[in-house]
Parts: C-alpha cells; structure tokens; sequence
C-alpha cells in the first residue's frame, strides 16, 4: 500500500478512484504516565510518554485506514491529512483520511 | 508553628518557580543544541511545501507518506511568566521557544523516519493542544510535522 499526502502517487498513473476511507482511533493516557508528565510539566521538554502515545495512536488510525482502502481493492492512499484533536480531559483523538486509489 | 506554615506556603511555589527556571534553562540549552546538530545532518534531504513535482524537475521512483511528532511543554517558571503576559496582553514571547523547538523537532522525526528519502514534499504542519494547566495556561502541546517522502530515480539526472 502506497501512501502519500499529494494529489497522485507521485511517478504512478491513477486508474481508478474509490473514495474516502478514513481511521481514526482515541487514546487515554494512563495514570503512571500523568504523574510522569505532571513533574515534567515543572522543568518542560519533551513528554516521551505522550509522544510514544500519540504516535503509536496514529499507527493505528493509519492501519485502519488502510485496513479500509484494502477491502475495497485499493493499491495506494492518496491525499492523506492527519489531525488531532482532544475530546476529552486526558484522551486525545487522532483521525486520518485520505482517497483510495489504484495505480498501475 | 503558624510561621511554619507561612514558609511552606510561599517557600514551595517559590522553589518550584527557581527549580523550572534553572533546570528549564539548561534543559532548553541542550536541547537547542542537540537540534541544531541534527539539523545540519540532515542538510542534505530539502523539504518543500508545495506539492508540484515540476518544480522539483526529478523523475520519481518511489513515494511514501512520513509522520514526525513530538509533544512538548514549557516549564513552571515561564508559564508564570505567561500567566503575567495574559493579563495585560501582547505577544506570549515564553511560549515561542517552546513551539520553535516543538516545530523544528517534529520536521527532524519526519526527516528521520525517512532517512533513505531524497526530499519530502508537501509538508504540512500543525498544533494541537492536548490539556491545559491551570488558570488556563498552556499545558502539553503535540506537534506533528508529515509530507510525502519522494525517492528520485537513480539512472535519470534529466529534466522530466
């Protein structure tokens, strides 16, 4: 599965469009993790526990969304955009959509 | 033992203050440092927003979607300061580093993530604000910096 931000498969031809498909998936961070950050939050720098967190969140957003675009018989994602958003106090939700399309 | 009390009172929040403003600073220093040699090794893969491959003028063999992120916060000493800039207003100068160096390290995950690349195009930026503090001060804040990473085809140095 090839899969891009831009408007093509870059080099490829596009021989048949099948729509949106999107993943998306939200995470709660665990109590150990709050402790952590909350004494992090007294020096700054880099939260590595929400960092792991929210990157391991969108893996699977994006393994959904191609989860998606296989079913239908797609090749390639193309146009993919990513966002995060927290829903809640302490969970954050990470959605990413794109077009399934197959190239040659 | 009331003056105990007192001590305690005013003397944590104090010390709290001290301690991020010293750990902070040193934390930033290493940090702008250890990015900045990071960044002049990776020189050599340029990254660009536009999409148009004509611009680039390279034939392509392979594409790949790359992510980089980083969540990050800033320390006690400058979120008071922020909360003394809130109340009268004007530019948050104690956050800029904190999203600078947000930004400059989620471009650098992203250009780690496809070392083998030869550019990334595309790239597109953004913030995200994941809690919040007290008194609505900044909590953590996740940057995510992704674009396409592009592979140019070796036997062809030609315009397209």
């Amino acid at each position: 599965m090839i899969l891009t931000n831009v408007e093509s498969v870059p080099g490829k031809r596009i021989v048949e469009h099948y729509g949106l498909v999107h993943g998306s998936s939200i995470r709660a961070k665990h109590v150990g993790r709050d402790i952590m950050a909350g004494l992090k939050n007294i020096v700054g720098g880099e939260l590595k526990g929400y960092t792991e967190l929210l990157a391991e969140s969108r893996r699977q957003s994006i393994e959904r969304l191609v989860a998606q675009a296989e079913e239908l018989g797609a090749n390639a994602i193309i146009n993919i955009r990513l966002s995060t958003s927290s829903v809640a106090q302490g969970a954050a939700e990470i959605l990413a959509y794109g077009t399934a399309v197959k190239v040659e | 033992m009331e003056e105990y009390a007192l001590l305690l009172e005013i003397g944590i929040p104090l010390l709290l203050l001290l301690l991020g403003f010293v750990a902070g600073r040193v934390a930033e220093a290493r940090r702008y440092s250890r990015i900045a040699r990071l960044e002049i090794a990776f020189q050599h893969m340029p990254i660009f927003t536009s999409k148009d491959l004509m611009e680039i003028g390279r034939r392509v063999e392979s594409s790949q979607l790359t992510v980089g992120s980083v969540v990050v916060s800033v320390d006690h000493f400058k979120r008071f300061l922020a909360a003394i800039r809130m109340f009268f207003g004007g530019e948050l100068r104690a956050y800029a580093s904190l999203i600078d160096l947000g930004k400059r390290e989620a471009l650098l995950r992203m250009k780690q993530s496809c070392s083998d690349a030869d550019a990334v195009v595309n790239v597109r930026m953004q913030t995200a604000a994941l809690s919040h503090g007290e008194r609505k001060t900044l909590g953590s804040v996740e940057v995510i910096a992704y674009g396409t990473a592009i592979k140019y085809r070796k036997d062809d140095d030609g315009l397209i």
